[in-house]
């Protein structure tokens, strides 16, 4: 439904999106993700026509940005980031106003306004001015704005940013359902997020791609090692010292806690190293209070990846 | 073409849901009333002879206060960027903005056809130069919002755009006025360019095409450069 081939933006001085392809397929859900100012809300702009690319060839469903741009708009839905609004507007008028925007037929606009209020739980504020609203509703608003015209692609510039936890999850759930039917492609910097709602994931950093794959490849890409988790109870020095004579453990490190004392010890390969660790203890005659695997989230795959990449632009400057 | 009367709906609710429609007209009209009156004492006859140059200088100062917010604030608000990734084309957008100010400004002045009425009441006026003026009244109604939507389209800043509005129509009505320091072709354009000359052959009663294409191309031609600049966001 999208495809970017070699987009470049560049401002005065800086690229903010340098030379990057990548394609959404059909109701797919493709979260993107990357630190402030790495070229998000710039590649929505360019893909929604606000913005014009500088290099590059980007088509969505099927219509060219640049030359089929009313086109490509009809067939959008995008939420920018901060959602504006017309405060001044109730919540009725505003999206009567978008509806008709939208070339929606006359007949239609007040059912499908009904249907978006009712989706995003806003119906009970249709009569408000949208100034006198809190941010999650008018997040709701925007998103309601964005569905009116039953657009096949949504674009959602950082959707659930400045709401509570509750509204969080409220928003996330719409997201999905729409994912079902709706091509989507949205940015975020919370994690567990795109984690949640999203088949694939891009990270883009200065304005390149760095990562582009499902979340669970993408944490397999990561050097897991294959680090453990354990509370023992005993003499800290001497379990450490112990542990440290097993095969495939690369350094151990402990710390009080309680009654008892706990451990990190890291793998130095894929060899799993439960088992040599219990059998370990068991031969020592420590107590085994807990002993987990440390699992790979997301955030330390978002951090090792674009820090990496930092790394070695300091090393090649 | 078809979304032209959205975005002019749109506009007229705002101004009237915000106070600067009441204020400016309550402004305006009180300050045209004090001239109405003070020019009818002292000229002592039954037409709008110095009223309508006080009106037409009040204005000049109260149309970019109309005109000033049509892009700044949907610039600053951000609401530019939803309004411009909607199907709707640039020209939509700008005329839509041009058609509901300019409304705004001839409900402004609308209300002063009741000093017509009290020059009926005491006295019998000549209703060709009144009727004529008023005509000028709105072809240059149009000049005024087109110059203050253009400077809109250029700043984020509401007293900005106000301020250089005013600035540059004061510029524009006076200009003319240094085609009495010279001769030749260069004093010629000046003359041409300055509202005043245009209007006042309104205000005699007369309707010269001259006149009327002066102002319906002036307007056109800032339409057009407004559209253009609104658009340049896709080529910077």
């Amino acid at each position: 439904m999208i495809n970017v081939k070699n987009l470049t933006k560049r401002y005065v001085n800086i690229n903010a999106v340098d030379d990057i392809s990548f394609d959404v397929e059909e109701n797919e859900t493709v979260g993107l993700l990357g630190p402030n100012g790495a070229g998000k809300t710039t590649t929505m702009r360019i893909l929604t026509c606000f913005m014009p690319a500088t290099a590059g060839k980007v088509t969505v469903a099927g219509f060219d940005v640049f030359t089929d741009s009313l086109n490509v708009r009809q067939q959008i839905g995008y939420l920018p980031e901060n959602v504006p609004l017309y405060l001044d507007m109730r919540v009725n008028e505003y999206l009567m106003f978008r509806a008709k925007l939208k070339n929606i037929p006359r007949r239609e606009r007040r059912k499908k306004i009904d249907y978006c209020l009712e989706l995003t739980g806003t119906s009970d504020v249709q009569n408000q001015i949208i100034g006198t609203l809190s941010k999650g509703y008018r997040q709701r608003v925007g998103l309601a704005d964005t569905l009116i015209h039953d657009p096949k692609i949504l674009i959602l510039d950082e959707p659930t940013i400045g709401l509570d936890p509750n509204q969080i999850m409220q928003i996330r759930e719409v997201i999905k359902d729409l994912g079902e039917k709706h091509t989507v492609l949205l940015s975020t910097h919370i994690l567990p997020e795109v984690e949640m709602i999203c088949d694939r994931i891009m990270i883009i950093d200065k304005g390149k791609i760095v990562a582009m794959d499902t979340p669970a490849n993408l944490m397999k890409q990561i050097k897991t090692g294959s680090n453990v988790v354990l509370e023992i109870k005993g003499d800290g020095e001497k379990i450490k010292n112990s542990l440290s004579g097993i095969d495939g453990v690369r350094s151990v490190s402990w710390k009080e806690k309680g009654d008892a004392n706990e451990f990190y010890v890291e793998g130095s390969g894929e060899k799993d190293i439960r088992e040599d660790i219990f059998k370990c203890i068991v031969k020592d005659n420590y107590i085994l209070r807990e002993m987990k695997r440390q699992t790979v989230t997301l955030e330390e795959v978002f951090h090792q990846i674009t820090t990496r990449e930092t790394e070695e632009v300091s090393e090649n400057a | 073409m078809r979304n032209v009367p959205t975005i002019y709906q749109r506009e007229i609710m705002s101004y009237f849901y915000s106070p600067i429609a009441y204020v400016v007209i309550s402004v305006f009209l009180v300050a045209s009333g004090f001239f109405f009156a003070g020019n009818l004492q002292f000229w002592q006859e039954a037409s709008l002879k110095g009223s309508l140059d006080s009106i037409q200088f009040f204005l000049l100062l109260l149309t970019p206060v109309i005109t000033m917010k049509l892009f700044s604030e949907e610039t600053k608000s951000g609401t530019i960027e939803t309004l411009m990734t909607s199907p709707v084309t640039d020209f939509d957008v700008v005329f839509g903005k041009f058609l509901a100010a300019l409304t705004l400004y001839i409900v402004m002045i609308l209300p002063t056809w009741i000093f017509v009425l009290f020059l009926t009441i005491f006295g019998n006026p000549d209703f060709g130069p009144i009727f004529s003026s008023y005509i000028g009244l709105i072809l240059m109604g149009g000049l005024f919002v087109s110059v203050g939507l253009l400077i809109s389209s250029f700043t984020r800043n509401q007293v900005v755009a106000s301020v250089i509005g005013i600035v540059s129509l004061i510029i524009l009505w006076v200009v003319g006025f240094l085609s009495t320091y010279g001769e030749g072709w260069f004093y010629e354009t000046l003359r041409y360019a300055g509202t005043f000359d245009h209007w006042s052959s309104f205000t005699k009663g007369i309707v010269d095409t001259r006149d009327v294409v002066y102002y319906l191309s002036f307007t056109t031609l800032l339409l057009f450069i407004t559209v253009r600049n609104v658009e340049s966001r896709k080529w910077r």
